[in-house]
C-alpha cells in the first residue's frame, strides 16, 4: 500500500473546500435577505404572519391541506410570496454539496481516480433524485 | 472547576432550563387541538415564538459547543418537546440547522486536513442514499410512533455518551482490503505535538454498515448524526479522533443535504421556524468557541446529557401519550 506522503489537502478537497464556502455564504446572504423581506412585510407573504401559529402545529399533511399549499418544486411558481422567496435561499445551502462533488469529478478522473469518480458520480445522482421530487410529496 | 466558570456554566443551565419550563407552560397541552380548529393558540403576537426560537437556540449553539455535541442533536429534542410546533416541521427545521453548521465549518476542517474527503466520499454515498429512506419512512409513519423512536434514540444517545470511549490514535496495524482499495489513508500534522501522523482504517465494511443505519435514523429523526459518525469513524474504523470529528462534521453537510430536500419536497419547512434557528445557532456557536477557554467542558457536558435525558423522556411520553 503507498500512502500519499504529502501533508496537506489534495486538489480535489481544496477545490471543494473553496466551492463549499462560496455556495454556503451565497445561500446565507440569499437567506437573510429574503428573511428581511419576509418579516418586514416588504412583500406580502402567502400565509399571513399573524395566522402562521394557527397552523406549525399540525402536521404536514394537514398544514399543505387547511393552507393549500403545492408540494415539490411548485414553490417557484409561488416566488411572488415572502414566504416562498426564502426556498430561494434554503434550496441554496441544500444544492451547494451537489455543486461541489459536480465540480471535483474531471480533477478525480484526470488523476486516473476512476473509484472515487464514480462514487462521486453517484453521489450526484443520489442528491439530484432526492432534490428533484421523484421520492413523492405529501406527509402522512 | 473555579469559581468563574462554575458560575458560567450554571446560568447558562438555568437560562436554558428556564425557557424550556416557560416555552412548555406557554405551549399549553391543548396546542395541537386548538391548531387543528384554526383557532388562535395562545393571543401571543407572530414574532414571540420566532423570538423565543432565536434565543433557544443561541443557547444551543453555546451549549453544544462547550458540550462537544452537534446542534442538530439538542435541537429536535428540545424543540420538539417544548415548542408549539409539530414534529414534522421540527425534523425538516432540525436537518437544515445541522446542514448549515456544517457548511460553515466544513470549509474550514476541508482545508486544514482535518476532514478527509477520502475517508467521507463512501461513507457519504451509504448515509446520504440511507437518509432518504429515513426520511421518506419517518414522514410516512404516526408522529406518536415515531415520537416514541425519538425518545429512544435520544436516550441511547444519553447512554453513549456516558459510555463511549475516545482513542485519540487509534491503533490500525494495517489497513483492511476495502480500505485499501478505497485508498482511506492520509496524512496530518498533530498540531499540539508537531507530530505527522499518516492514519489509516480497518473493518471498512462493518464501518461502512453502520452507516447505513445511521443515515436512516439522521433522515427519521431529523438529528444530525455526528453523535454515531465519531464513535464509528474513530473506534470502529480507527481513524484518529481529529480526522473523525472533522470529517463527521463535514460528513453532515452530505448526509442531511439528501434528508433536507425529502423534507422540503414533502413541505415539511416552514421558513418562520428554519431562518431564526439557524441564526440562533450559528451565533451561539460562535459565542461557545470564544467562551470554551473559560468553561470547563465536562460539567457542561454533564448537563447537555441530563437535558437530552430530560427532553428524550418528554418525547416518550408525548408518544404514549401522557
Amino acid at each position: 500500500m503507498s500512502q500519499d506522503q504529502k501533508i496537506g489537502p489534495s486538489p480535489e478537497q481544496l477545490l471543494y473546500a473553496n466551492i463549499l464556502n462560496k455556495g454556503m455564504l451565497a445561500g446565507l446572504i440569499i437567506l437573510l435577505i429574503t428573511f428581511a423581506l419576509y418579516v418586514f412585510g416588504i412583500v406580502s407573504p402567502y400565509v399571513p404572519l399573524d395566522k402562521l401559529s394557527n397552523y406549525w402545529g399540525l402536521g404536514v399533511n394537514d398544514y399543505l391541506h387547511e393552507l393549500n399549499i403545492p408540494t415539490g418544486w411548485a414553490w417557484l411558481g409561488m416566488l411572488g410570496y415572502s414566504d416562498f422567496l426564502n426556498f430561494i435561499g434554503i434550496a441554496f445551502l441544500a444544492g451547494v454539496s451537489i455543486i461541489c462533488y459536480i465540480a471535483i469529478i474531471p480533477t478525480l478522473l484526470k488523476n486516473d481516480d476512476k473509484i472515487f469518480a464514480v462514487i462521486a458520480i453517484l453521489e450526484v445522482i443520489v442528491l439530484t433524485a432526492a432534490a428533484s421530487g421523484i421520492f413523492g410529496s405529501g406527509g402522512h | 472547576m473555579n469559581r468563574k466558570s462554575k458560575l458560567m456554566a450554571g446560568l447558562l443551565g438555568l437560562a436554558f432550563l428556564t425557557l424550556c419550563a416557560g416555552t412548555a407552560w406557554a405551549s399549553g397541552g391543548g396546542t395541537e387541538a386548538a391548531a387543528a380548529t384554526g383557532m388562535p393558540q395562545d393571543g401571543s403576537p407572530w414574532w414571540y415564538w420566532p423570538i423565543i426560537l432565536l434565543v433557544a437556540t443561541f443557547i444551543m449553539g453555546i451549549v453544544a459547543v462547550l458540550g462537544g455535541v452537534g446542534g442538530g442533536v439538542l435541537f429536535v429534542p428540545i424543540i420538539s418537546g417544548f415548542f408549539p410546533f409539530h414534529l414534522d416541521f421540527v425534523r425538516g427545521a432540525g436537518l437544515l440547522v445541522a446542514l448549515a453548521g456544517a457548511l460553515a465549518a466544513g470549509p474550514g476542517l476541508l482545508r486544514s486536513g482535518l476532514a478527509s474527503l477520502r475517508l467521507a466520499i463512501p461513507v457519504a454515498l451509504i448515509a446520504s442514499s440511507c437518509a432518504i429512506v429515513g426520511a421518506m419512512v419517518g414522514l410516512a409513519l404516526p408522529t406518536n410512533i415515531v415520537q416514541i423512536a425519538l425518545g429512544a434514540t435520544i436516550l441511547g444517545i444519553c447512554v453513549l455518551m456516558l459510555t463511549a470511549k475516545k482513542s485519540t490514535f487509534p491503533d490500525v496495524p494495517e489497513s483492511d482490503k476495502l480500505g485499501s482499495i478505497l485508498k482511506i489513508y492520509g496524512v496530518y500534522r498533530e498540531e499540539s505535538t508537531g507530530e505527522t501522523i499518516n492514519w489509516k482504517v480497518h473493518r471498512t465494511p462493518l464501518g461502512l454498515l453502520l452507516f447505513v443505519v445511521i443515515g436512516v435514523m439522521a433522515g427519521m429523526f431529523g438529528l444530525g448524526a455526528g453523535w454515531a459518525n465519531v464513535p464509528v469513524l474513530n473506534l470502529l474504523m480507527g481513524a484518529p479522533l481529529k480526522i473523525s470529528v472533522a470529517t463527521s462534521k463535514f460528513l453532515l453537510s452530505i448526509t442531511d443535504t439528501s434528508a433536507a430536500w425529502i423534507y422540503m419536497n414533502q413541505g415539511a419547512v416552514i421558513p418562520m421556524m428554519v431562518v431564526p434557528s439557524l441564526v440562533g445557532i450559528m451565533l451561539g456557536s460562535f459565542v461557545g468557541v470564544r467562551i470554551l477557554k473559560v468553561v470547563k467542558p465536562t460539567f457542561i457536558r454533564w448537563m447537555v446529557i441530563g437535558i437530552l435525558a430530560f427532553a428524550g423522556l418528554k418525547a416518550l411520553s408525548k408518544g404514549l401519550g401522557f
